[in-house]
């Protein structure tokens, strides 16, 4: 496979005035780990959300597996994809959000099941399954019945890495998902994730949890004002920042 | 066009009945706001056995239909020996039931600001009553605006009601032209523009205020 | 001038206030469930349709939330008629009017539920894939429900209320049960003092019923 798992090319994106995304090149080759740092309101969240269709892109293009994600070809050039579209192209992709998004309504095993039956069409039994088989190896076996108001922070957000996983994605979306947990509960989170990691799940990872980055990733990405700044192996980028954007983040966040 | 003149004749004595509804109306609101603050203030501050009672009172009358309500004070007014007159009954049972919405929009809005301004005002040394006037309605007001127009709507619409006991409302002037004309469809679509030209100016004047007392924090 | 209070005439005619009390539930549902549809189906199409569906929309509902419910009882029952060749009978009548009545105030409700959806539950959905359908059906709408509740139960209670407009029309629910003793034995104090607790405590069970019915969603 010549093409990467995920290729991020010239990516540009305004809203209004405001330049968001300006010129963006990054790839994800399979199994790797990309981690994307960067400060508030740098456009990392917006780049994440491009990738499965969240966000739309102006300029450039965003592949996945080889498919365009915003835009089908057309005889008059390329066109905005429509919603049945984008749903078969967010099946290929799993996100994990900062502040869960589990859905209230349903338990532990129905949240991780819904996308199983609905958008994979599978069947009661099977879905089951997978969903159980997904929260035990996130670690809440003992937990399938219960609403997510039930469960803690750290809890609930294993269930929403199930649900993603479950799946069976190509490439998982990690955005920030220990920001919002109390300190003592990151840990159960970044356990279940280093062990996906292990396993050789490809994922595009917002995060500010340094360790992290340094720990699991493939690579490191510093993004800015909409544009990469500074990419490589997570050594070079973490202990050895070029550029003073960079190191005073680090100095900052570290 | 023969449909068209007969509306503008029946016009004049649509006009009788507006005056009666608006009259109704008008007089109901009144009753009712003052009748309801009081009694809405009474629910937030007062002593147990003051607030026990009224609680009651309101929560039984929000429970009845106006059309019963109404049925009640005309019928059981005068034999329970009461003198009262048609219009007199139908103002007393609007004001109640208008009387006891407000009652409970006051409690709420009262109850919206925050318990801190009470202990501020109070820390500066204002009497009861002036913290009241100079701290509370004045923020309460914002919270209490936008349902007490609508509360005054729905005793428009309510006043509708009282044309069944005999009193010539608008709702009762249309009945009365439609019974000499055997025309309904036109004089109800213009009941109803009449009904809607009323509330509708109404509710944009509660809009307007709104926007007016924006400035008051939360 | 003392009032002899006689009790005895009102059991003797209990059967207008029992079954009219049923009449009066039944009328409410049928027109809360009617209303309901109704009322979705437009708070649907408001939040995703377009301009012109919007103004329609809301010019249904302010028109209808600004008059009397009597002047459209009498505009469904008496006017329509005389312009249109339908027929339709008095029960009928009333429970068309007051659902498309209930329908203009439960648009706005489920707007607001809607509305109130956190946009990130629809990005979860999105993110496993689901249409805008599937979100629509599996997200959206049970969430705004456990939003609406309460407010659903308030407009529940007003309907079932409103449903004594009804005896204008000669239906035989509660409050024409009422004036019909009224009017044959002029027991008026007793008979207004039995049926107003009627529509008091019915209405209390109907919100109490309700409130069960929250509490056993919130658990599940």
């Amino acid at each position: 496979m010549s093409e990467p798992l995920v290729r991020i090319a010239a990516v540009g994106k305004s809203f209004g005035a405001t330049r968001v995304l300006d010129g963006v090149d990054l790839d994800v080759n399979r199994g790797e780990v990309v981690t994307i740092i960067g400060p508030s309101g740098s456009g990392k969240t917006t780049l994440l959300r491009c990738v499965n269709a969240l966000e739309t892109y102006d300029e450039g293009s965003v592949r996945v597996d080889g498919v365009e994600v915003g835009f089908r070809d057309g005889e008059a050039g390329r066109r905005p994809r429509r919603d049945r579209e984008l749903s078969r192209i967010r099946a290929a992709t799993g996100m994990v959000f900062q502040l869960f998004y589990l859905f209230p309504h349903l338990t532990a095993v129905e949240n991780v099941m819904l996308g199983l039956r609905k958008v994979r069409r599978l069947g009661k039994a099977e879905a089951r399954e997978r969903a159980l088989h997904w929260l035990d190896r996130v670690g809440l076996a003992s937990r399938v019945d219960a609403l997510p108001s039930q469960l803690s922070g750290g809890q609930q957000q294993r269930v929403g890495i199930a649900r993603a996983v479950a799946m069976d994605p190509k490439v998982l979306l990690l955005d920030e998902i220990t920001s919002a947990l109390d300190p003592e509960l990151v840990g159960e989170v970044l356990a279940v994730v280093r062990r996906l990691a292990d396993d050789g799940m490809t994922m595009l990872v917002v995060t500010h949890e340094m360790g992290f980055a340094r720990e699991v990733s493939d690579q490191v990405a510093f993004i800015d004002n909409g544009r990469i700044v500074q990419h490589g192996d997570p050594e070079s980028v973490l202990r050895n920042p070029s550029g003073d954007r960079l190191r005073a983040f680090l100095s900052r966040v570290s | 066009m023969t449909g068209l003149e007969t509306v503008l004749r029946a016009l004049p004595s649509l006009w009788g009945g507006l005056a009666v509804t608006l009259e109704a109306s008008a007089l109901s609101v009144a009753f009712a706001l003052i009748g309801g603050v009081l009694l809405g203030t009474a629910l937030v501050f007062g002593p147990w056995p003051l607030r026990l009672p009224i609680r009651g009172l309101v929560d039984l009358i929000r429970g009845i239909p106006v059309l019963v309500l109404i049925f009640f004070v005309y019928y059981v007014g005068p034999a329970a020996g009461l003198r009262l007159g048609n219009f007199a009954a139908a103002i007393l049972a609007l004001s109640l039931f208008s009387a006891s919405q407000v009652a409970e929009i006051t409690r709420g809005a009262i109850s919206s600001v925050h318990h801190g301004q009470m202990e501020a005002a109070r820390a500066i040394g204002l009497t009861f009553p002036q913290r009241l006037i100079w701290v509370i309605f004045p923020q309460a007001t914002r919270r209490f605006l936008p349902p007490w127009i609508n509360s005054v709507t729905d005793t428009v619409k309510g006043s509708a009601l009282i044309s069944l006991v005999g009193i010539v409302d608008l709702m009762l002037s249309i009945q009365q032209v439609i019974g000499r004309t055997y025309d309904p469809m036109p004089f109800y679509i213009l009941g109803a523009l009449i009904y809607l030209a009323i509330n509708y100016s109404l509710s944009s004047a509660s809009r307007h205020l709104e926007a007016r007392f924006a400035y008051v924090a939360t | 001038m003392p009032y002899h209070f006689n009790f005895g005439l009102i059991w003797r005619h209990f059967d207008r206030l029992g079954w009219g009390l049923a009449l009066s539930l039944e009328l409410s549902v049928l027109a809360a469930a009617i209303g309901t549809v109704l009322g979705l189906a437009m708070a649907i199409a408001h939040v995703s349709g377009g301009r012109a569906v919007r103004t329609a929309i809301g010019a249904y509902v302010e028109c209808i939330r600004n008059i009397p419910l009597l002047l459209l009882v009498y505009l469904v029952f008496y006017g329509i008629p005389s312009v249109v060749n339908l027929q339709y009978s008095a029960m009928t009548s009333f429970i068309v009017t007051l659902s498309v009545y209930y329908a203009a105030y439960l648009v706005e409700v489920f707007r607001a539920g809607l509305l109130a959806v956190s946009r990130g539950l629809t990005d979860a959905g999105k993110a496993i894939g689901l249409t805008a359908w599937q979100r629509l059906l599996y997200v959206r709408l049970p969430v705004m429900f456990r939003i609406v509740l309460p407010s659903l139960s308030n407009t529940f209670v007003s309907l079932f209320k409103d449903t004594s407009v009804a005896s204008v029309l000669a239906v035989p629910e509660l409050t024409y049960g009422a004036q019909w003793i009224n009017n044959n034995t002029f027991r008026v104090i007793e008979v207004y003092m039995i049926v107003t607790p009627m529509y008091v405590a019915t209405g209390y069970a109907i919100l109490f019923l309700l409130r069960q019915f929250e509490r056993r969603l919130a658990i599940r």
